[in-house]
């Protein structure tokens, strides 16, 4: 059976029947179950080409269906739905709905590149799950999931000042995804090193986060890379047909 | 040991400045007390270490390059990152700008904009501080030099994703004997052992700790990490050998985390392998930074005549 037919044998489209008979043969009970026909019409025939378009999807169509990104897959390893080689197959028939089931974890991928040193066809899966979860949100399948809350707000550091400091891009991601910044677990990791630095080291970690490191003259290279963002966004934007606006 | 690398570029990257302080303050102190000069590259800028690729892979391109042509400019062959997500970011700028166009076009694009060096492949060799000590160093070097054996600890060698993943960006690597290899690495099992250490038979050497997504999706990583510090301790090991501040501050994090969230609590102890190797040439823990670990390690330390 093709892969998406899995789809099929979903609970919500088997069906049996208590008292049933056709041309004269009984067909009730669980030892009849039936699977729902489904003719499948609704292809998006540009969604591999649009996902294609993104950084990290140019070459998902290299593609042979081996299963190897899936089988070496960290985040499957703990959560099974969580299927790149499936997702692929998706997107290359165009199968949107079907991939649209599994919206709110693709982005889920922690980029560990373990599919990427496995597959035989220089696929980059990791860059094809990272294309797709892009692609989710800029489409409005997805609202901005955190990890790309958090890309966002580490790249604008950087892109602002040429480093980061990471007490910063801690406090800008909770306060962006509004959680609040005293974990318990937090607390009790702070605390456990204040009891036991010295002062003088303290404060210097203190200042650091009064004063942003910054990289000196940085300021020509924030606006080429500013002009050169703006460009990739736009471009972003037309390869997958939306308006100025970035709504479909 | 080939004796190169006794004067190399040093790239400590943000996270040596935060999070993993005790990183650079342990390479700083192994280097100095190995006779190897280190100089820090000027007014270098952040490698977009996993997050600037989501927004644009070849911006992150450009931002290694601009640290490369530091390099250069400063008469250097060869820069040292001892973080695995600098290190990964610079070696995958060289694959790029060497085999792909359209990133030289962006990389000279944007480095005339900004006014510098633009960089070209093949200038500047980067390497980790794992091929710093091992080069430059050796085993036998190292041997000769401990004043204080790691013998009876029992480590586990933690290399995580960036070190060896993917592997095309590392073209020295998996070059037979001798060379370091992708799928069981062994560079920080052969230093610690040279130092005395017992390495146990970790299998996790590269299994991802989540960091990428360690704030962002913190119970997918608390899970990756107990999964690794719980195999650490079935495998006997008293401390996790790290080589990469985003492992290390990932696996103190998520050690805590997985306490207070999930009630599992685990006592193995983490540290950089810097920190072993500078105790065992008879640093003190304070002089490499163990008081600025999140995992208090002082403890086992103590108890094994090391602290």
């Amino acid at each position: 059976m093709p892969i998406h037919e899995k789809s099929l044998i979903r609970p919500e489209n088997l069906v049996t029947h208590d008292q049933l008979t056709l041309e004269g043969v009984d067909v009730s009970g669980h030892w009849s179950t039936f699977i729902t026909s489904r003719a499948v019409t609704d292809y998006n025939e540009v969604m591999q080409e649009e996902i294609a378009a993104l950084p990290g999807g140019e070459f998902i169509h290299r593609c042979w269906q081996c299963g190897s990104c899936t089988n070496a897959c960290t985040v499957n390893a703990i959560n099974p739905d969580f299927n790149p080689r499936y997702w692929i197959y998706l997107i290359r028939m165009g199968m949107e709905e079907e991939l649209l089931r599994d919206k709110d974890i693709i982005w889920q991928c922690v980029s560990c590149n373990k599919c990427t040193y496995a597959c035989p066809r220089d696929v980059n899966p990791e860059g094809v799950m990272k294309a797709t979860a892009h692609w989710l949100e800029l489409k409005g399948h997805t609202e901005k999931k955190p990890s790309m809350v958090f890309d966002e707000a580490f790249s604008e550091q950087v892109f602002a000042s040429g480093k980061i400091e990471d007490g910063k891009v801690l406090r800008d991601f909770f306060t962006r995804t509004k959680q609040p910044l005293l974990q318990n677990w937090l607390i009790a990791l702070v605390r456990g090193l204040v009891m036991r630095l010295p002062v003088g080291l303290l404060m210097k970690l203190g200042l650091a986060t009064l004063f942003h490191p910054r990289t000196r003259g940085w300021g020509k290279a924030r606006a080429a890379i500013d002009e050169y963002v703006a460009e990739r966004h736009a471009a972003d934007a037309r390869a997958l047909h939306l308006d100025a606006q970035g709504a479909e | 040991m080939s004796g190169k690398y006794k004067n190399v570029a040093y790239y400590p990257g943000c996270a040596l400045e935060g999070t993993g302080h005790a990183y650079n303050r342990s390479t700083k102190e192994l280097g100095k007390a190995l006779g190897l000069k280190l100089t820090e590259l000027k007014n270098w800028n952040c490698c977009g270490a996993m997050e600037v690729k989501n927004i644009d892979p070849k911006l992150q391109t450009y931002l290694s390059a601009r640290n490369l042509s530091i390099a250069e400019d400063m008469g250097f062959d060869t820069v040292m990152a001892p973080c695995n997500g600098c290190y990964h970011n610079l070696k995958k700028a060289e694959y790029d700008l060497k085999h792909d166009q359209a990133s030289r076009e962006v990389n000279r694009r944007l480095a005339s904009k900004a006014g510098h060096t633009t960089y070209e492949a093949g200038k500047v060799e980067t390497i980790h501080a794992l091929d710093w000590i091992k080069d430059a160093i050796g085993e036998e070097g190292l041997k000769a030099r401990v004043k204080n054996s790691l013998s009876g600890l029992k480590v586990a060698n933690y290399y995580g994703c960036m070190y060896t993943r993917p592997r095309h960006i590392f073209p020295e690597k998996d070059q037979g004997p001798g060379t370091e290899s992708t799928s069981k690495p062994h560079f920080m099992d052969d230093l610690l052992a040279a130092a005395g250490a017992e390495n146990v038979d970790y299998p996790l050497k590269t299994a991802c700790c989540g960091g990428a997504h360690t704030l962002s999706d913190s119970d997918t990583s608390t899970k990756l990490v107990l999964n690794l510090l719980t195999t650490a301790e079935a495998c006997g090991a008293d401390v996790i050998a790290t080589e990469c501040p985003t492992c290390h501050t990932g696996l103190e994090m998520h050690q805590v985390r997985a306490e207070k969230v999930f009630g599992r609590k685990t006592t193995v102890k983490i540290l950089y392998f810097t920190q072993l190797l500078g105790m065992a040439l008879g640093l003190s823990p304070r002089k490499v930074g163990v008081h600025e670990n999140f995992s208090d390690s002082s403890d086992l330390l103590r108890a094994k005549g090391l602290g």
